[in-house]
């Protein structure tokens, strides 16, 4: 077995906009080779976990890190300070934020719920947009395109990676005139593309039919297996939670309820009452 | 040193006054559409245009007056629907676009009419007359803009928290799409709010140009800019926060207009500076300063990006 | 557009070189032709620096996607500056004739000056991008417009007249007639001043071309598509469109230094937030997203409003009939119809998105796009 790394460290983390609490004292964590998924209502602060990890949102009090990195750490301050409905108050006293272009480059990719792609570009070009970050060129030699040989090879791995994901024929296609199942996986690929550790799949399988969702699950592992990734993702679809999971969270009303294999979580009482008796996803 | 500074803030309470009444039409269209109008100043201007010819033309200052301020809203409502209207779902930088095409086309229109030369605007009695208040000498118009303006912003505030198309204005500037399902009767919402914003910009436009006495194709751009930074200083969207902007602005700009001469007669400085060049630029560091530092402006609300 | 394209230079964009070859041929030969006082050439000059400028601003508003209007007040600090640094010494004190003959006292040559126009005007940009690019498109238009207007008050003010010439003119620089090579009575051997200004706005324009073309071309480009995608792909928002806003005004100091070429003096007062329109309205008829776009609108926007349409200005007889309407002015209103008609009903442009190879390829994917894409 390989050594056990805590990739993703939530503490205690409280969003609070205004008057609503979105996410309340949350505490979770993910290591390094695990799929993790993060489920529950609609509205009960999945997404806002999410942007919160990525750095889109500073947690309002809670302590977030990557790697044993604090990325971000928050007490109520401010007009918050009043309004601060969460727990743990007083507990941090740190102010940490790191901006989302930042984590991105220490290892955390993420795909959008409702699809995010650049819509204007070709899929190719999307996939190099991830590319950007790493290559070691500056605004000169880019421009008179000195650093021919990165170039090619983030070319090459890029095409690579666009076939691996079923997209090698469309590399030249306008991302936006994908269809829908396709661009997910763009999305995917955009991620992939940053070379990251930490891999954060909001709604994956948003949109597809039963048999897409077995072929996204067999995926899941794949990219897993081969790019070495730790996996943070929300689903609404069970089959695939509970068939790829290691391990699950359940949130509603933005408090964790229940963690736990996918085993006990389908047999916890206070899931089936709070979650799957009330909702009526499939 | 009050009697040096005196004439130029009662100066800058009368051209803020006249700000005001400009910053308004900005500040409502951009409550409602999200949209600068960079029109609006020409608009302004147009209605100085028009006060000229139709003056001229004979008409008793009765009946010019009132014609003027029709037409300006008229125009405003033309503006909206042949410009901004069919635009309603392009991309906000496309109705931006189409309002700095509008500004263009009503320069170059009036610029045409005018032959681009200075038009002599029609003395007004009584508000172009001379009245020494503390022993400055100034316009009566100096004395009525601010009364003026106090009066119009009011009776604005009570329409718009009172009237039923007022409820239907607050609606469409907090949320446009569900207003829309709720029945409001959007375009005529936004056709009310340009011909109100107009209307004010053609009253601004007399106290104005009675002061400065010319027109000429390019006399709104300026009003205009200031009037718009004005609005954006109260926080824009919010009309007490635009009257309060524009006022700053107002006195401020006429005590920089000032400043030499005050800093010598103070005895801080022996020379000229030439800091008059910097009234303009002022407005916009001014700008640039509230734009960075809160960035809603003095009376505006927050507004969050959805991810 | 992509790099697989572009390696393997298709058939189409070895054509559209050709094409843009043919046009310097066109403009070498037509030059030593016809007389130089051929409207032509008034044209092509105008044409070749409102295309740069023009270019330079669809770097930012149709490619980074940040909506400036400080093209303007950038235009002015190069024109200035190439101005100040190129002024011959023996003229200095008839320029400077308030001033003392002024605080510069050394001339440089033309290119080095351009060089310094293009990155003065870029490290004001640097100074002014740091607080205003925080903004959002309407906040930043209007931030950058006011900008442009401190810029063009302080650039008058007297009391730093020794190195401007306060709200005097500058002149007696370098201008295009300049490049024609003469001999030694006086007579010109060979004509080169619209040549050159093309050289010189090719060079440019192929440099904002590769740009957009590299790697951070399309950096600024997902910014510009989605800037919270962007940013989650690791892309530092400030520092890129930081790049872009000094690139782009780095390019627009250029083409204000060749403005001054073209107008053989400089003012402050002239470089008013109605160029920046002009501009802003020629990347909207060219096509917001199109370089080749821009190009074409820069030279139809100058022909027309300095040759084509002149004849709007003037009283016109058709036999014993005179033609209503057209006096002095109404070739402008004329010019802001056919512009609101563009605005309003044609938001495509004359190019959309594509570039001129795309016109050649057979299935112009990108025009497709285009349609979808923003305006």
């Amino acid at each position: 077995m390989m050594e056990k790394i805590r990739m993703l460290d939530l503490e205690n983390v409280t969003m609070q906009f205004g008057g609503v609490v979105a996410v309340d004292s949350l505490s979770m964590h993910v290591d390094n080779g695990e799929i993790v998924a993060l489920i529950g209502p609609n509205g009960a602060g999945k997404t806002t976990a999410f942007n919160v990890i990525t750095g889109v949102y500073t947690p309002t009090n809670g302590r977030v890190s990557f790697k044993d990195k604090v990325i971000a750490e928050s007490y109520p301050n401010g007009k918050m300070k009043r309004m601060y409905a969460g727990a743990h108050n007083g507990e941090y006293k740190k102010l940490i934020t790191t901006s989302p272009d930042r984590i991105a480059y220490l290892g955390v990719a993420r795909t959008f719920q409702n699809i995010r792609l650049f819509k204007n570009m070709t899929v190719l070009e999307n996939v190099l947009v991830a590319h950007h970050m790493r290559m070691k060129n500056n605004l000169l030699t880019s421009t008179l395109h000195l650093t021919g040989a990165e170039e090619k090879r983030v070319c090459e791995e890029s095409i690579a990676l666009l076939n691996l994901l079923g997209l090698g024929d469309v590399i030249n296609e306008n991302a936006a005139s994908l269809p829908y199942g396709k661009q997910r996986y763009l999305e995917i690929a955009r991620a992939l593309a940053t070379d990251p550790e930490l891999l954060l799949l909001d709604e994956p399988a948003a949109g597809m039919n039963p048999q897409e969702t077995i072929e996204l699950s067999r995926f899941i592992l794949k990219i897993r297996e081969q790019f070495g990734l730790t996996i943070l993702l929300i689903e609404h679809h069970m089959n695939l939670v509970m068939d790829i999971s290691d391990r699950i969270y359940v949130l509603d009303f933005g408090k964790q309820i229940a963690e736990g294999t996918p085993a006990e979580i389908q047999k916890n009482p206070v899931v089936i009452a709070a979650y799957l008796g009330e909702d009526e996803e499939e | 040193m009050f009697q040096t500074i005196f004439p130029y803030l009662l100066t800058g309470i009368s051209v803020g006054g006249q700000y005001a009444l400009i910053a308004i039409g900005y500040t409502m269209v951009y409550g409602i559409l999200r949209l600068i109008n960079f029109a609006h100043g020409d608009v302004f201007m147009v209605a100085g245009i028009l006060m000229v010819y139709i003056v001229a033309s004979g008409a008793p200052l009765y009946v010019s007056i009132p014609v003027v301020l029709i037409l300006t809203a008229l125009i405003g409502f033309v503006i909206e629907r042949v410009a901004y209207k069919p635009l309603r779902s392009a991309p906000r930088m496309s109705i931006m676009i189409s309002a700095i095409g509008v500004s263009y086309t009503l320069q170059n229109l009036v610029l045409y009419i005018t032959g681009g030369l200075n038009q002599f605007y029609p003395k007004i009695p009584f508000i172009s007359d001379s009245v020494t208040i503390f022993g400055a000498t100034t316009k009566m118009v100096t004395v009525i803009t601010p009364i003026l303006t106090i009066v119009l912003v009011v009776a604005l505030v009570l329409l718009i928290n009172h009237t039923k198309i007022g409820m239907a204005m607050r609606a469409v500037s907090k949320d446009f799409e569900t207003s829309q399902l709720m029945g409001i009767k959007i375009n005529n919402v936004i056709s009310v709010t340009f011909v109100i914003g107009s209307f004010l910009a053609g009253v601004g436009s007399i106290l104005y140009f009675s002061n400065y006495t010319t027109v000429i194709q390019t006399s709104g751009a300026m009003p205009g800019l200031k009037a718009f930074v004005a609005a954006v200083f109260g926080g824009i969207g919010s009309i007490p926060g635009a009257v309060v902007g524009a006022f700053i602005i107002g006195i401020c700009e006429s005590i920089i207009k000032g400043l030499d001469v005050i800093l010598m007669k103070a005895g801080l400085t022996k020379q000229m500076l030439g800091l008059a060049t910097f009234s303009d630029a002022f407005t916009f560091a001014l700008l640039i300063v509230i734009l960075i530092a809160k960035p809603t402006g003095l009376f505006g609300e927050k507004i969050t990006d959805k991810v | 557009m992509t790099i697989i394209r572009k390696k393997k230079a298709d058939a189409a964009t070895w054509i559209s070189i050709g094409i843009v070859a043919l046009i310097y041929v066109a403009v070498f030969v037509a030059e030593q032709l016809l007389p130089p006082t051929h409207m032509l050439f008034t044209v092509l000059k105008k044409g070749a620096t409102y295309a740069l400028v023009a270019v330079s601003m669809n770097l930012l508003n149709g490619f980074t996607g940040l909506f400036s209007l400080g093209q303007a007040g950038f235009m002015l600090v190069g024109a200035y500056t190439y101005a100040i640094l190129t002024i011959p010494v023996a003229q200095r004190p008839a320029v400077y004739q308030y001033f003392d003959g002024g605080l510069v006292q050394f001339t440089m040559p033309v290119i080095p000056a351009l060089i310094c126009a293009g990155l003065i005007a870029a490290i004001f940009a640097f100074l002014i991008g740091l607080p205003v690019l925080r903004l959002k498109s309407d906040y930043l238009a209007i931030a950058t417009l006011g900008f442009a207007e401190i810029i063009r008050a302080v650039f008058q003010w007297k009391n730093i007249g020794a190195l401007t010439n306060g709200s005097n003119l500058l002149r007696a620089f370098p201008t295009f007639e300049d490049f024609n090579i003469r001999a030694a009575d006086g007579t010109v051997k060979l004509y080169l001043s619209t040549l050159v200004p093309f050289l010189i706005a090719g060079v440019c324009i192929g440099l904002i071309v590769l740009l957009l073309h590299s790697s951070h071309g399309r950096a600024f480009m997902a910014i510009r598509d989605d800037e919270i995608a962007a940013e989650a792909m690791g892309i530092n928002l400030s520092r890129h469109k930081q790049m872009a806003f000094c690139t782009s005004s780095f390019f627009a100091g250029i083409g204000g230094a060749m403005l001054a070429m073209y107008t053989a003096s400089v003012q402050a007062k002239s470089f008013t937030s109605a160029m920046t329109y002009e501009i802003l309205l020629i990347v909207v008829i060219g096509g917001i997203g199109s370089v080749t776009g821009s190009c074409i609108s820069s030279f139809l926007f100058v022909a027309c409003s300095e040759w084509w349409l002149r004849f709007l200005d003037q009283k016109q007889m058709i036999g014993d009939f005179e033609v209503p309407l057209l006096r002095n002015g109404f070739r402008l209103v004329v010019f802001s119809v056919i512009i609101m008609i563009v605005v309003l009903f044609f938001r495509q442009g004359i190019m959309g998105t594509r570039e001129l190879p795309d016109l050649f390829r057979k299935h112009p994917k990108k025009a497709k796009a285009a349609k979808g894409g923003k305006a």
